[in-house]
């Protein structure tokens, strides 16, 4: 099996803040692959330097085994999806949905548009009715679904994922959890999805990393974490507190 | 165990321009010495009801209710001065964001101090000592250098102890928690958590914890209420929330996902009309 993303050695400095410390990962083709740790782990900027929203300051990356360079063509952006943790903040609020998805029609130069937006909405299960509203007219959970089509209407193979459902109340994080389980299934695409919380992580993905201060902590697979069979303290703590409150 | 607080029939209105909106409607529980878990989504309520009990609904909102008492007071009957009075003092409400709740233009500090001299008549320099004393109370390791930082300068943890600690300086007798811990990272969470515990208990406050998280909840609260849609659906003891009954409570429970537990898909809730009605 190929490698969808290779990144090697990244590191991305604000200023003088080291951001990510010399990260090493490989995601194969079709795989799902989760990012977990707290905040300021640099997890986010994993995905936001492979999207160019980051800046690198050393390391490469390599797409579809493409090294990337310092811009991104428009070839990238066709292959390698993005969807924000806030569907509140990741949609234009002045736009309609049929607006918000021509966008990245019109700027790759697709004819087809009207077929595509009709399929993108309703392969994330919202249906024509909600063609032509507002973000503000929709609830968190049909913004998701809306973030969604955006980045499935132009068939990338990776889609990445940046907390998509940490906003999102939990009954309404299954039903976006399963749409994105089932689209994976169907288009066969390579997951990178970055989440805080354990669970989601080895519910969506087969192999992770777990990151902290900038760094990898480990790399595990779904079921070494299920089974516990950790090697670093860090891991061990957050599984714990992922257990809940325990009364001393 | 006497009730601190007494609840019935709650309904918090809000006038829009289609109408009224009830955002809390007809919400009934009691309140004892103990850790009260409030549950919902957003929406739900919950929030509204913590508020009202607090006194802090937004002035356009009407509150009725057929009881609202604290320890035997009651609080839509008192003025507004004897409200204020209690608020701080007696009845103290944490929230969810120590970014937004601090005053970013005050030394953290001084708004513990603040709050102390608001309901007591101390000296500046026993306040002072008091405060600091809250500030280790709540496991901040260096009191003195944390009391002269503002809030821009601390972590969401410590900021958030900061704000439990400057909640819990005038003594109060009850605590309204509303999401303290969300905007945390889950390790941090869980010490803060702790303190919370360790000084509720040893202080033999009233608990009442607004979350989002069932499972949360369920593990810290002794007992819990679940509300959708502006109402109680149900109320039970968190150890028996294995049993639940109702549809609502019992779909929450299910559909997180959870470690070690393969579901795909994950079930869904289905929100039927009636449980709203």
């Amino acid at each position: 099996m190929t490698a969808a993303i290779v990144v090697e050695g990244l590191e991305v400095v604000f200023d003088r803040f080291r951001a990510l410390k010399g990260v090493s990962l490989e995601v194969r083709e079709g795989e799902s692959y989760g990012l977990v740790g707290e905040s300021g782990s640099g997890k986010s900027t994993l995905l936001r330097a492979i999207t160019g929203l980051a800046p690198v300051s050393s390391g490469t990356i390599t797409v579809n085994g493409k090294r990337l360079g310092k811009s991104r063509d428009r070839a990238f952006y066709r292959e390698v999806q993005m969807v924000f943790q806030d569907p509140y903040g990741s949609l234009h609020p002045r736009q309609t949905v049929d607006r918000l998805l021509q966008e990245p029609l019109a700027i790759h130069g697709f004819a087809d548009g009207e077929r595509r937006i009709e399929r993108a909405l309703d392969e994330v299960g919202l249906g024509k009715g909600f063609r032509f509203r507002y973000a503000h007219q929709l609830s968190g959970g049909q913004r998701q679904r809306v973030a969604i089509a955006r980045a499935l209407i132009l068939e990338p193979s990776i889609l990445l994922l940046d907390e998509p459902t940490s906003a999102l109340d939990a009954s309404v994080q299954a039903e976006v959890l399963n749409l994105l389980e089932e689209v994976r299934r169907r288009r066969k695409l390579t997951f990178l999805m970055v989440s805080h919380d354990l669970a989601i992580i080895t519910h969506m993905c087969e192999r992770l990393m777990v990151m902290q201060n900038g760094e990898a902590v480990e790399t595990l697979t779904a079921s070494q974490l299920i089974g516990h069979r950790v090697d670093a303290d860090y891991t061990r703590n957050l599984l714990r507190a992922s257990e809940g409150f325990v009364r001393a | 165990m006497s009730a601190l607080l007494d609840v019935e029939d709650l309904r918090v209105t809000f006038p829009t321009r289609t109408g009224l909106i009830e955002a809390v409607r007809g919400v009934s529980f009691s309140l004892g010495r103990e850790r009260l878990g409030i549950v919902g989504e957003s929406g739900s309520g919950k929030s509204q009801t913590g508020r009202a009990i607090m006194g802090l609904t937004p002035p356009q909102a009407r509150i009725s209710a057929n009881k609202l008492t604290f320890d035997g007071i009651d609080l839509l009957g008192v003025s507004s001065r004897q409200r204020r009075a209690l608020r701080g003092n007696r009845i103290a409400m944490i929230l969810q964001d120590p970014k937004y709740s601090l005053d970013p233009v005050m030394s953290i500090g001084r708004q513990i101090v603040e709050t102390l001299r608001t309901h007591e008549t101390v000296t500046k320099a026993e306040a002072r000592e008091r405060a600091l004393a809250m500030l280790e109370a709540v496991q901040i390791r260096d009191p003195k250098r944390v009391f002269d930082l503002h809030p821009h300068e601390v972590s969401g943890g410590m900021g958030q102890r900061a704000m439990i600690a400057m909640m819990l300086i005038a003594g109060p007798e009850m605590l309204i928690a509303d999401e303290p811990t969300s905007a945390l990272d889950v390790t941090v969470q869980l010490d803060v958590l702790d303190i919370l515990d360790k000084l509720v208990s040893e202080r033999g406050m009233g608990l009442i914890f607004i979350s989002h998280d069932l499972r949360l909840v369920s593990s810290f609260c002794d007992r819990v209420v679940v509300m959708y849609a502006g109402k109680v659906v149900e109320q039970l003891k968190a150890s028996e929330l294995r049993h639940a009954q109702h549809p609502y409570t019992r779909g929450l429970l299910n559909c997180m996902p959870r470690i070690g537990f393969e579901r795909h898909p994950l079930p869904v809730l289905e929100r039927k009309p009636e449980w709203s009605a």
